[in-house]
């Protein structure tokens, strides 16, 4: 029951936020048609990112290039920012990606690379799937599974608000 | 840029003046620490500093021993051994697909005598591969280990043509299900790493630990500028050849036997 309420309230609120902010009432909204924007699932382990999250929003590239260099190619290993702690935290299920049976980073990133036009591809080599070991925590907490729900239908609710 | 040896726990140390939390930090072995420093500040130390490894100096040369006079069985488990720990494998076109080490039966053609042996990226110490390289991507670390970096890597193949040991191939086909620590990926130029992400850990590489399991001592991992390793003490003790010594590339794998 307390999930059917939080649902229909995040409706009612979405609805509210298109119609005040971009339509003004009417049966038009100015953005309607427009691509969405990205809506990248929470963290599953709740912590806090290795940068505050505008930092990674902006530099995660740049953090992860020059660490990469520095693993390949000079052999420094056990640095902060490191691409398979990002799929221990990051990586989510999801249809497009083995029938949503693996836990992949692919559809975290596409979010916004989507949204960007950003057509950088780590995972025709990288597999981004997370597996045990991976990171320096791999279990997930008690409460992921409804979590991710939760999370599928903010999005879904919020795709279909912006559509109306 | 960041700099990599920023020191998350001098900050700690001189954000707070509290010797408890300090000790806490400093000690913690944990992975990650949460410290709530004042009400609206929280301090996040990933503790990753604390792991680092490296850089690879070229205080190490990182080489191998193999015995050719090995019962030839012993060279199918290091070949298993490395498609399972790096992924390679498998595929459907024995000609084309990936192989980055295999199992080479040579015969004097006037006595008869044939050696069996492992032929694999010889991580030679002036590389052609390096030299013909013209993006950069065929690359010698410090201790050695000849790797190609995929991401600059723009397969052109020219490091395959260059290498004596024909050891290194093209990825002709998507690759799935990689490895974390060996991404692969179609297009580009891949060959033995010598396990550089086990060698980087203190372990050994996988095709040498597979044989010591088996009982089998014919690899030998270690480093060759340390006269006191293992290696070291074998090389100086057998007579051993390097393939095409007379190429002058300087390999890094050392053969007895052959
Ligand atoms: S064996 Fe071939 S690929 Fe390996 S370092 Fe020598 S030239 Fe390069
Ligand atoms: S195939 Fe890649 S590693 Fe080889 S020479 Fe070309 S760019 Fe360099």
């Amino acid at each position: 029951m307390r999930s059917a309420s939080r649902i229909l309230s995040l409706a009612v609120l979405a609805f509210a936020i298109v119609s005040l902010g971009f339509g003004g009432g009417s049966a038009s909204p100015a953005h309607a048609g427009e691509v969405p924007l990205p809506n990248p699932a929470k963290a599953f382990k709740g912590t806090q990112c290795v940068e505050p999250t505008d930092v990674m929003r902006r530099n995660h590239m740049s953090f992860l290039k020059h660490q990469r260099d520095e693993t390949l190619r000079e052999g420094i290993r056990g640095q902060k920012y490191s691409l398979n702690e990002c799929i221990d935290c990051h990586a989510v299920t999801s249809p497009d990606v083995a029938g949503g049976k693996v836990r992949t980073l692919k559809p975290f990133c596409k979010e916004c690379h989507d949204y960007a036009a950003v057509s950088i591809d780590c995972f025709s080599c990288h597999t981004g799937a997370a597996v045990p070991g991976i990171g320096k925590t791999s279990e997930l907490p008690a409460d992921h599974a409804e979590k991710a729900l939760t999370a599928a239908l903010e999005k879904h609710l919020d795709a279909g608000a912006r559509a109306q | 840029m960041t700099d990599r040896r920023q020191d998350d726990m001098s900050t700690v140390d001189s954000a707070t003046p509290d010797a408890s939390r300090r000790a806490f930090l400093k000690g913690g072995a944990a992975a990650a620490a949460v410290v709530t420093l004042a009400p609206g500040v929280t301090l996040y130390a990933t503790g990753a500093d604390a792991a680092v490894t490296g850089p690879a100096t070229s205080a190490k040369r990182w080489g191998m021993l193999i015995d050719a006079n090995a019962d030839a069985g012993v060279w199918d488990v290091a070949v298993a051994a490395c498609q399972k720990e790096q992924g390679w494998g498998g595929g459907e076109n024995p000609a084309t697909d990936p192989q980055w080490i295999r199992k080479v039966t040579v015969k004097n053609p006037k006595t008869g005598a044939t050696a069996n042996m492992p032929v694999m990226c010889q991580h030679c110490d002036e590389p052609p591969c390096v030299d013909v390289c013209p993006t950069g991507a065929s690359m010698k670390r410090a201790d050695g280990i000849v790797l190609v970096d995929k991401h600059i890597c723009i397969g052109c193949r020219f490091c395959m043509m260059a290498c004596p040991y024909a050891a290194r191939s093209f990825v002709h086909e998507p690759v799935q299900g990689q490895k974390p620590h060996m991404p692969r990926g179609k297009g580009t130029v891949e060959a033995c790493t010598m396990c550089v992400h086990r060698v980087d850990r203190g372990q050994q590489p996988a095709c040498v630990e597979a044989l010591a399991a088996s009982g089998s001592t014919a690899m030998m991992f270690g480093d060759l500028n340390d006269p006191n390793s293992d290696i070291s003490r074998a090389v100086s003790k057998y007579v051993t050849q390097r393939i095409r010594a007379d190429l002058n590339v300087g390999p890094g794998i050392h053969y007895r036997g052959i």
